[in-house]
């Protein structure tokens, strides 16, 4: 595993590219699961993720990325299931959480791990953006800026601006972040899994926050139907589509802002395309910690995440919160 | 010789005088609290601690751009202002210390006491203290302080501690 140095240098330098496809291995998985009439939703684990000193693996954190690609995929070797994934010769996005300061923000070494995968896949360093709202919010993920083509691109929301034209869906009325709107063609979504002290739990769809220009906006009614509604408008529909959920730490109650006398360490990767089912799965991990420790359950603490179920409905069609209809792998 | 507004000039050992006495008179009738000094502690002013960052301020309806998702309680709680600065302890903890001041005591009381654990200990800081392994809380008339460790570390809780100390004393 590299350090930082080196793994900046590798961006500095590029990658193996492996050639261009005309279509994207995505969508024979997404066949695949629509003939199976469910949605895959991996849970990666190794509980020696952190060593005893409490200091997170950098190898481990890629064998574990590496293994729940390799299970979503059904592609043994990274490169192989990458490819599968993301396309090659276009703009990838990753869309990292620093909101929650550097104690809960998605991990570094998730980020380091994802960027090589995908330089091995064909991706130029160049059309790699690790993007958050602003300086400070990298940082939290151990980012610092970088704008220069030949590498890997580092910067916020704040340095490209958002949209002048605002877009809407049911009651989000937001202006996008051109990050997102210009530059990428497909986004990884790398949330990290909270507590959240309005909308319960914030996760996949709930990262999307971090790429409109007033997030306050959209926080009435414990974020429902707000952040189902903004996961419809349609470059946040059609280009997030697949997320690597950072569930290596979490805090299960005071979220989304660090609380270190509520964090655990689930030593996990939730992985999937189907958000909705994503956010569902992430939920009852929360729940289930909350229940460990005597807490009660969000329903009770009247902070449910109710706009899981509502990105689900038929208006929205985001994907499924049915745990029938969630072909759930624990790996 | 200093100029009056009229344009006449009144001899300076009169004119300071009077200038102290109309910003004494504007402070009351304004209602304005104490103007407070800086409360974040100089690198150096507390052992082992140095200030890491400039000092960010946020009024309540720009809590968001720092806290989203979390602003909504404070402003709840009657946020007016909250400054934010970034410390390390010898070269190697690192820590966020937060100043709210609320718009009154009572705000102050409401945060400190939600979210509270059984691990909480009590401290002797302020009006009244908590302290976790990686944070100290405390209020101290409208204000609330919030310091966290990034990291646990064995003497996290001393230092943390004498930080919070240390801000204490610049309320």
């Amino acid at each position: 595993m590299k350090n930082r140095r080196d793994f900046l240098k590798t961006a500095a330098t590029g990658a193996v590219l492996l050639g261009s496809r005309s279509k994207l291995g995505l969508a024979a998985i997404l066949d695949k699961q629509a003939g199976a009439a469910k949605s895959k939703v991996v849970i990666a684990r190794d509980a020696a993720l952190h060593g005893a000193d409490g200091t997170l693996d950098e190898k481990r954190v890629q064998a574990l990325l590496d293994r729940a690609i390799a299970s979503y995929t059904g592609r043994d070797k990274p490169v192989e299931a990458w490819k599968r994934i993301v396309p090659v010769g276009k703009v990838i996005g990753l869309k990292v959480n620093g909101l929650g300061g550097k104690g809960i923000a998605t991990h570094f070494a998730l980020v380091m791990a994802i960027c090589e995968r995908l330089q091995q896949a064909g991706v130029k360093p160049g059309e790699i953006v690790v993007w958050d709202r602003n300086a400070r919010d990298l940082d939290a993920c151990g980012l610092t800026i970088n704008t220069d083509l030949s590498r890997i691109r580092t910067y916020g929301s704040d340095v490209s601006g958002y949209e002048e034209q605002q877009e809407s869906w049911g009651i989000a009325r937001i202006k996008l972040a051109k990050i997102l709107t210009r530059e990428c063609a497909m986004v990884v979504n790398l949330p990290i899994l909270k507590d959240h002290e309005m909308a319960g739990v914030t996760f996949s769809m709930k990262n999307m926050y971090g790429v409109v220009d007033r997030p306050r906006d959209l926080h009435a009614g414990g974020c429902n139907p707000a952040v189902a509604d903004l996961n419809c408008i349609p470059a946040i529909r059609e280009k997030v589509r697949f997320t690597i959920g950072d569930a290596i730490s979490s805090v299960y109650n005071g979220g989304p802002s660090f609380h270190p006398e509520h964090l655990w360490q689930p030593n996990a990767l939730i992985v999937g395309e189907d958000r909705v089912a994503v956010d569902y799965t992430a939920w009852q991990m929360i729940e289930r910690k909350r229940s460990e420790v005597g807490m009660p359950t969000l329903e009770a603490a009247n902070r449910p995440p109710r706009y899981i179920a509502t990105a689900a409905d038929a208006a929205h069609n985001l994907g499924t919160n049915d745990p029938q209809r969630i072909h759930l792998m624990e790996v | 010789m200093k100029f009056s507004s009229n344009g006449w000039m009144l001899p300076i050992w009169m004119a300071i005088p009077a200038m102290l006495g109309m910003m004494v008179a504007i402070t009351v009738s304004t209602g304005c609290k104490k103007a407070k000094s800086n409360p974040f502690p100089a690198s150096g002013a507390v052992a082992g601690w140095e200030k890491t960052s400039e000092t960010r301020a946020f009024a309540a309806k720009d809590l968001w751009q720092y806290i989203d998702g979390d602003a909504e309680q404070y402003i709840s709680a009657g946020v007016v202002t909250t400054s934010t600065s970034d410390y390390k302890y010898q070269g190697n903890l690192e820590a966020v210390v937060d100043v709210c001041t609320m718009g009154d005591a009572t705000g102050a009381r409401k945060i400190l006491e939600t979210g509270q654990t059984k691990e909480a200990k009590t401290v002797q800081l302020g009006d009244a203290g908590i302290q976790y392994a990686q944070s100290v809380i405390f209020r101290k008339g409208p204000y609330l302080v919030r310091i966290v460790a990034y990291e646990s570390m064995p003497d996290a809780p001393q230092a943390l501690l004498a930080l919070a100390h240390g801000v204490e004393a610049k309320l």
